[in-house]
C-alpha cells in the first residue's frame, strides 16, 4: 500500500458501502416504479397512485404541513438563536435544554403529544379544569381536519425545531461581531440589525436548515401515525400502506419517486435562492 | 466648544482596571491622536465614546450635549472600525449609503450622496463590487467613506494601519490627512507612534489606563521619555 | 415632534425581561410534553384513561411492566439494541476512515466523493429500504437484523464522515509528524496520538449514530416482520394498543436516547461547530 494509493484504500468502504446501498437502492426503486405488473415499462403504477382517491389528500396535506411547520419553525429557531446571542450565563444549558427534543424519535414524539390532544388528554384536562369548556374538545376526531391539521403541525415544530437550532446558533457564531457594532453606530437598532446584517450573512447556514427541514417534511410519517392513525393521509403513510399492507411494491416505489422529486426540486429551488454572490461571502 | 469632550471616564472588565478617570478634549477643526501600547485601554475609549460599551463612572459630550447615557445608535457618531468592518454582503454603494439608509432618507438624495463621497474617497469606479473583491486599501476607503456620509463633526479611527504593509500604510494617512483638511476633527487610535505624531495636530498617551502625556504631536516627539517607550529611542 | 430617545439603561432593561420571558416560555415548551409522557407512564391504566387528567404521576409501574410483559415487546427492545449497535460500529468503522482521509489528504476524487456525501443528504434516505425488501429476500437476509443495520448505517453515514472530517482536521498534523519522526509508523502514530485525543469525539458520534438507529421508524417497519424492532413494534400496533401501553412504549423510546444524547452534549455541540462563546 503506498502512500499515494492510501487516502483511496480509506475512503472505498464508505464509497463502496453509499454506491451499494444508496445509488443501487435509488436506481432500483426508479425502475421499479415505472416498470409493470406485467414486465416492460409503463406509467401504470403511476396512473394507479394517481387514480387512488387517497393521492389528491396526501399530497395536497403533505405539502400544506411542509408549508406550514418549516417557515414557522424557521422563525421560532431564529428568535430563539437571537435570544441566545443576549444570554450571558446559563446560555449552554438552555442550549442543551432546547436541543433535547433531537433525541426523541418521531413516533415518540407522536405518542407524547398523542398524550396533549386526545380526547381524554392534558389540553382537554387543563380546559375543563379552567373552566374554558363544558365538555371535552375533540382534536383528533374524524371530522377534525383543521384541528387534527394544527395538532400536528404544533408537535412537528416541537420536535424537529432543535436541528434548525443548533445548525443557526453555530451560523451566528461564524459572523464576527464587528458587523453588528459597525451597525449599531451608523443607526441600526435591534431589528435593522437583525433584517439588515445577521440574517443576510446567516445565508449558508439557512440554506443548510431549509433544505435539511424540508426534506424531512417532505417525509413526515411516524408522528401523523401516532396523532391520526390514518385520519390524515400523508405520502409516506401511504407509501408504507402500498408497501406493507395492499403488499403492493411497485405503486409505493411510484409514491417514492413523488417523494423523492419533490425533495430534490426543493433542494434546487433553495440551492438558487439563497446563494451568496461572488465576493459576497463572510 | 470641544467636538469631543470626556470627564473622568474610568472602566473595569471584572479586575482589571482598563480605563482609570481619563479626562481628554477633541476641539473642533483638531487632529488628536490616542497613542499608548497594546492593552492600555485607547481602543476601550474609543468604544465608550462610539456606545459600544458603557463607562462605570464619568460622562461623554459630544458637540456640547451629554451622550453617555444614549444607546450607540442614537449617537450618531462616525467610526472607521479596526479592520474596517465593511459589510461583506453588500455592495461598496450600499455600505457607503448604510447610515443614511438607516434614517430611511429617500433615494434620490441618498444616491447624490454616495456618488458625491465615493467620488472624495476616490470609489466611483468600484461601487457595485463586494468587499470580497476589493484590496485592503479600498476597504478601508469604503469604510471611510461610509462614516463621512453623516456629515459628522468628529470622525472617530480605531487602529487605521492595523496588520498593514508599510507602503499602504503612507497612502492610508495620506486619506486621512485629506479628510482632516476638510475640516472635520479627527480622533485616531493608532499604534504606529511616530508616524501619527507626524501628521497630528495633538497627542495623548495612555500607559495602563492613565492619562500620562499630552502635548502638541511635535512636542511630543521630541519628548526623551516619549521616544524611549514608545518611538524605540 | 420627534419621540424622547430612550437610554441605554431602559433599553437594557426591556431586553433582559424580553429575555426572560422568551426563555421561560421556550423551555417550558420544550419540557412539559416530556414531562406529560412521565406521567402517563409512571400511571396506572385507570389513570391513564381518567378524566380530567391528573397533573402529576401516580408512580404506578403497571404500565411499564404490563408493556414489557407484552407479547414480543421484550424481544424487540432487544432487536433495537443489536441493531443500533451494529449500526454504531459499522458507521464509525465505514465513516472513520474516510474522515480521517478527507482531513489529512488530497487527492483526484475527492470533491466526488464530498459530492456523494452530500448527495445523500437530498433524499428520503428510508424511502430506499423499500427496493431493499425484495433485493433482500434473494440475498436470503430479509427481516434480518443485520439487513436493517445496513440500512441504518447508510442513515448514520453521512453523519460520521462529517464528523470524523471535522474532528480529525482539528488534531494538528504536526502531532502525528512528531511521531514519525521518533521512530512510529503510521498505524502506530495514529494509535498512540491520534487516537487518544480524538476518541471521546469518535464515541459521541458513535452514540449519535446509536440513537438514530434507535429512533428510525420506516425502514425498520418495512424491511422486519418478525424480528422487529421497538419502533416496528409500536407503529405496527398503534391502531390497536390500549392508550397506557402507548404512553409507556413512548416512554420506552425516549428515555434511553434523551439520555445518550443528554451525556455526550459537548461533543455534539463541538461537533456541530457551536462554540462556547
Amino acid at each position: 500500500m503506498t502512500n499515494k494509493s492510501l487516502p483511496y484504500w480509506l475512503i472505498a468502504p464508505a464509497a463502496l458501502f453509499t454506491v451499494a446501498l444508496f445509488l443501487y437502492p435509488l436506481s432500483l426503486v426508479t425502475l421499479e416504479a415505472f416498470t409493470a405488473k406485467s414486465g416492460g415499462y409503463s406509467l401504470e403504477n403511476f396512473q394507479t397512485m394517481v387514480g387512488h382517491w387517497k393521492f389528491g389528500t396526501a399530497l395536497k396535506n403533505t405539502l400544506m404541513l411542509t408549508a406550514l411547520v418549516v417557515p414557522l419553525q424557521m422563525v421560532v429557531a431564529l428568535s430563539l438563536a437571537q435570544l441566545l446571542t443576549r444570554v450571558k450565563s446559563g446560555r449552554d444549558t438552555l442550549l442543551y435544554v432546547w436541543t433535547i427534543p433531537l433525541g426523541i424519535s418521531d413516533l415518540a414524539a407522536g405518542i407524547i403529544w398523542l398524550g396533549i390532544f386526545e380526547q381524554t388528554g392534558f389540553l382537554n384536562s387543563a380546559l375543563i379544569g379552567l373552566g374554558v369548556v363544558d365538555a371535552p374538545v375533540s382534536i383528533l376526531g374524524f371530522n377534525d381536519t383543521f384541528a387534527t391539521l394544527v395538532a400536528i403541525v404544533l408537535a412537528e415544530i416541537w420536535r424537529s425545531t432543535a436541528i434548525v437550532l443548533v445548525i443557526l446558533v453555530s451560523g451566528i457564531g461564524l459572523i464576527p461581531k464587528e458587523y453588528a457594532e459597525a451597525a449599531e453606530v451608523f443607526g441600526a437598532g435591534a431589528w435593522a440589525k437583525f433584517t439588515k446584517v445577521t440574517l443576510p450573512l446567516l445565508r449558508p447556514s439557512l440554506q443548510t436548515a431549509l433544505i435539511l427541514r424540508s426534506i424531512l417534511a417532505l417525509e413526515v410519517f411516524a408522528v401523523v401515525a401516532a396523532l391520526s392513525g390514518t385520519k390524515f393521509p400523508v405520502l409516506m403513510g401511504e407509501t408504507y400502506n402500498w408497501q406493507f399492507a395492499l403488499q403492493d411494491g411497485p405503486v409505493a416505489a411510484a409514491f417514492a419517486l413523488v417523494i423523492l422529486t419533490l425533495s430534490v426540486g426543493v433542494t434546487l429551488v433553495y440551492l438558487r435562492w439563497l446563494r451568496v454572490p461572488r465576493g459576497a461571502g463572510l | 466648544m470641544a467636538n469631543i469632550a470626556i470627564q473622568n471616564v474610568t472602566k473595569s472588565f471584572g479586575s482589571y482596571d482598563a480605563l482609570k478617570g481619563i479626562g481628554l478634549a477633541v476641539a473642533d477643526q483638531e487632529f488628536l491622536v490616542l497613542l499608548g501600547a497594546s492593552g492600555c485601554g485607547k481602543s476601550t475609549l474609543l468604544r465608550i465614546i462610539a456606545g459600544l460599551e458603557t463607562a462605570d463612572i464619568g460622562e461623554v459630550h459630544v458637540g456640547g450635549e451629554r451622550i453617555d447615557q444614549l444607546q450607540a445608535k442614537d449617537r450618531r457618531l462616525a467610526m472607521v472600525f479596526q479592520n474596517y468592518a465593511v459589510f461583506p454582503h453588500l455592495t461598496v454603494f450600499e455600505n457607503i449609503a448604510f447610515g443614511l439608509r438607516m434614517q430611511k432618507r429617500p433615494q434620490e438624495i441618498v444616491s447624490a450622496k454616495v456618488n458625491q463621497v465615493a467620488r472624495m474617497v476616490h470609489l466611483e469606479a468600484l461601487l457595485d463590487r463586494y468587499s470580497g473583491q476589493l484590496s485592503g486599501g479600498q476597504r478601508q476607503q469604503v469604510a471611510v467613506g461610509r462614516a463621512l456620509m453623516t456629515q459628522p463633526k468628529v470622525l472617530m479611527l480605531d487602529e487605521p494601519t492595523a496588520g498593514v504593509s508599510p507602503i499602504v500604510m503612507d497612502e492610508l494617512f495620506d486619506r486621512i490627512i485629506e479628510v482632516a483638511r476638510t475640516g472635520i476633527s479627527i480622533l485616531m487610535v493608532e499604534q504606529n507612534a511616530r508616524q501619527a505624531l507626524e501628521i497630528a495636530d495633538r497627542g495623548y498617551v495612555l500607559v495602563q489606563g492613565a492619562n500620562r502625556f499630552t502635548d502638541t504631536g511635535a512636542a511630543l516627539l521630541a519628548d526623551p521619555d516619549v521616544r524611549k517607550s514608545f518611538l524605540g529611542g | 415632534m420627534s419621540t424622547p430617545l430612550i437610554t441605554i439603561d431602559v433599553a437594557q432593561r426591556r431586553l433582559r425581561r424580553l429575555l426572560l420571558v422568551g426563555a421561560a416560555i421556550a423551555t417550558v415548551w420544550v419540557l412539559l410534553p416530556i414531562y406529560f409522557l412521565v406521567v402517563n407512564a409512571w400511571s396506572s391504566q385507570e389513570a391513564v384513561n381518567a378524566f380530567p387528567k391528573a397533573f402529576v404521576p401516580e408512580m404506578n409501574h403497571e404500565s411499564l411492566s404490563f408493556l414489557l410483559g407484552f407479547d414480543g415487546v421484550l424481544t424487540s427492545l432487544v432487536n433495537s439494541l443489536i441493531v443500533a449497535a451494529i449500526t454504531m460500529v459499522f458507521s464509525i468503522g465505514l465513516g472513520a476512515p474516510a474522515g480521517y482521509a478527507l482531513a489529512r489528504y488530497e487527492f483526484r476524487g475527492k470533491g466526488t466523493f464530498r459530492l456523494l456525501i452530500l448527495l445523500t443528504r437530498a433524499f428520503p434516505l428510508p424511502l430506499l429500504a423499500l427496493p431493499l425488501t425484495v433485493l433482500y429476500i434473494r440475498l436470503g437476509v430479509d427481516d434480518t437484523l443485520v439487513g436493517l443495520a445496513l440500512v441504518h448505517t447508510m442513515l448514520a453515514l453521512p453523519f460520521a464522515v462529517l464528523i470524523t472530517f471535522s474532528l480529525f482536521s482539528g488534531v494538528p498534523t504536526e502531532l502525528e509528524e512528531a511521531a514519525w519522526v521518533f521512530g512510529c509508523t503510521k498505524v502506530q502514530a495514529f494509535r498512540r496520538v491520534v487516537l487518544p485525543i480524538a476518541l471521546p469525539g469518535l464515541a459521541a458520534s458513535a452514540i449519535f449514530a446509536f440513537v438514530i438507529s434507535w429512533n428510525e421508524v420506516f425502514a425498520s417497519s418495512v424491511l422486519m416482520i418478525q424480528n422487529r424492532t421497538l419502533t416496528a413494534f409500536l407503529l405496527q400496533n398503534l391502531d390497536v394498543s390500549p392508550m397506557h401501553m402507548k404512553f409507556a412504549g413512548g416512554a420506552l423510546l425516549v428515555l434511553p436516547a434523551a439520555t445518550f444524547m443528554f451525556l455526550i452534549r459537548k461533543h455534539l455541540f463541538a461537533m456541530w461547530g457551536i462554540s462556547n462563546r
